[in-house]
């Protein structure tokens, strides 16, 4: 008779345990579909992110064209040292919370490539700049 | 990932910083101090990436931009002024490498990022990624190409095959049938043929395109570099790099279409490429058996020292020669002597947006000598000599009268209307164009062949 009861108990356990089980796999499953959509934040971000790309078109439409001539090549070099600023990126993979070793190896990589030209683009747009003296200042 | 309120502060300085940066190359004197607000703007940046939550452990990254950073330096401290253009090219293909690296890392940790988990990546995530990944790749190879066009690893010649535009249309079409798959199923494979296809892309699109138009090249991939870091900056949902990538961007798309201006060329048919290639045979014998005047230096001088104006109109030629201190201790003694001596700038002469310029600074030629087009190609006409060096079809009078010619409507310098052309040139062969210059053949018109630097050199001695 106790035996019998002990096996009910039991079976009824096992039941729970696997309703807990699949509670949990669906709750599982809708955090990380939450996190891929990243809720509300992030289709909120896509509108702003192209709103400030916009905008930043045409800022950098009218400072270009501002640009003398002449600086042509001191303003690539500038524009290739600023564009490195992907940098930001780089360093977040290269040193994540959770790690990953193909991601962080990838970030250092990329830390790398960004900082020769982040070093080499600002050098040699300041080496460039030097060079252009006045008429006055010779000698 | 969403950015707590102070470093999205920081993040907007450093942006603010970059537009001081491109703000202060109005002038020389700014630009000095715009350098110092990019070198600032981005050290804010990159301290403030280094104090995210989400950033943990810096010894790494540290270490990479130590590493890096002090190979930049030395690259740009050793480098020639005259291997610019190459090393802009090496310089685009790095930023490339780095977006794809970047997209990459992102693709395997969307954690890190705040985009989602493995497998469960956010849609928009995935085709940002998806598209950086490809501008980076075409960006690499396609500047690894460039380089090795100016370097002259490859040859300059535009290089064109049957099919090649049917072949580039497969591959974009290609590109975009893989960014839906990768949408559709999130499959790494998928994501490096995205990446494969892109690298091909970018060799197939500028092996076609000759020495010459490096120029709007090297600016295309400058305004690509900057889309991949935007693209970048959708993925990392970070204002930062979408202000920046949108900056040059633009930047490298102003500089392309005044290069392609400067020429009386359509964007888009400097990228179908193939010019120059067929053209040498079509306007061959415009000069006919008319006789050349061919000059010594003893002659040069003689003209120059009798002048009261002179203007100097450098081209590559001259970047080949390295004649730019020649020519400037030329000019020395020219001005000595009391005649004025300037230089005019074709916005196309060189390799790279204001090359020539460079060159001559880097000679310490006063910038104030120093002329663009529109400024001093009325003064033609009240001068007493014109000096080409280098240069061939920015002076090819052709381009305003000879509707048949290639360079037809090419805003030209001149200089055919001074008293007296003195031409340095190395043979009387075409220029990069393969147009015959009907210049050589004018009766004020006098040929100085040889090496650029050493017919200066020759001028200089026989001045003395």
């Amino acid at each position: 008779m106790s035996s019998e009861l002990l096996v009910n108990d039991a079976r009824d356990l096992a039941m729970r345990s696997a309703d807990l089980a699949q509670d949990l796999t669906t709750l599982a499953g809708n955090i990380s579909l939450q996190a891929a959509q990243g809720g509300d934040t992030h289709g909120t971000f896509l509108m702003m992110g192209i709103t400030i790309f916009v905008l930043a078109c045409f800022v950098g439409y009218y400072v270009v064209w501002r640009v003398t001539p002449a600086l042509h090549s001191p303003l690539m070099g500038i524009t290739n040292a600023i564009s490195s600023v992907v940098i930001v990126g780089a360093i977040i993979a290269a040193a994540p919370e959770e790690g990953y070793w193909f991601s962080t190896l990838l970030g250092f990589l990329a830390v790398i490539l960004a900082s020769v030209n982040i070093f080499g683009g600002f050098l040699i747009t300041r080496r460039m700049l030097s060079m252009f003296k006045r008429k006055e200042a010779k000698k | 990932m969403a950015l707590d309120p102070l470093s999205s502060l920081l993040y907007l300085v450093s942006g603010v910083c970059f537009i001081m940066a491109l703000r202060g190359l109005s002038g020389p004197e700014t630009a000095r101090t715009g350098v110092l607000y990019g070198m600032g703007g981005m050290a804010i940046a990159i301290a403030t990436t280094f104090a995210l939550k989400s950033v943990d452990g810096v010894f790494l990254p540290i270490v990479g931009i130590m590493v890096g950073g002090s190979v930049g330096a030395i690259i740009a401290k050793k480098v020639e002024m005259t291997a610019l253009p190459q090393l802009m090219a090496a310089f685009h293909s790095l930023v490339g490498l780095a977006a794809v690296f970047i997209s990459l890392a992102a693709f395997y940790n969307p954690l890190a990022y705040g985009i989602g988990a493995r497998g469960t990546i956010a849609l928009n995530s995935l085709i940002e990624m998806g598209l950086g990944a490809a501008i980076g790749a075409i960006t690499f190879t396609g500047s690894v190409v460039a380089f090795g066009k100016l370097q002259g690893l490859i040859s300059g010649k535009p290089m064109t095959f049957a099919g090649q535009h049917l072949l580039n249309a497969a591959l974009g079409g290609a590109l975009l049938l893989l960014l839906l798959a990768l949408c559709a199923t999130e499959w790494d494979i998928v994501f490096f043929a995205i990446i494969a296809v892109a690298l091909v892309l970018g060799i197939t699109l500028i092996v076609p395109i000759g020495g010459a138009d490096m120029p709007v090249i090297v600016s295309m991939l400058n305004s690509y570099s900057g889309w991949a870091a935007a693209g970048i900056g959708f993925t990392l949902q970070n204002p930062l790099l979408i202000i920046v990538g949108a900056l040059v961007g633009a930047s490298g798309a102003i500089l392309s279409y005044i290069m392609c201006k400067g020429m009386n060329r359509s964007f888009l048919s400097v990228l179908l490429g193939g010019f120059g290639g067929d053209a040498a045979t079509a306007a061959a014998a415009v000069g006919g058996d008319k006789p050349v005047k061919v000059g010594s230096a003893d002659d040069a001088a003689f003209i120059l020292k009798n002048a009261s104006s002179v203007i100097i109109i450098p081209g590559y030629g001259m970047a080949v020669a390295q004649a730019q201190h020649a020519l400037r201790e030329m000019a020395d003694v020219l001005k000595h002597e009391g005649v004025q001596v300037r230089y005019a700038i074709h916005p196309v002469a060189g390799r790279m947006p204001g090359h020539m310029n460079v060159l001559l600074a880097e000679a310490n030629v006063p910038y104030d000598e120093v002329l663009e087009l529109e400024d001093i190609n009325r003064d033609f006409a009240q001068t007493d000599v014109a000096f080409v060096i280098g240069a061939n079809d920015i002076t090819n009078p052709a381009a305003k009268t000879d509707p048949k010619s290639p360079i037809y409507g090419m805003p030209i310098l001149d200089v055919e209307k001074a008293k007296t052309v003195l031409f340095v040139k190395r043979s009387l062969g075409t220029g990069y164009a393969g147009v015959d210059n009907p210049l050589f053949f004018n009766d004020n018109t006098m040929m100085l062949l040889g090496d650029a630097k050493k017919m200066a050199e020759d001028i200089i001695k026989a001045l003395e």
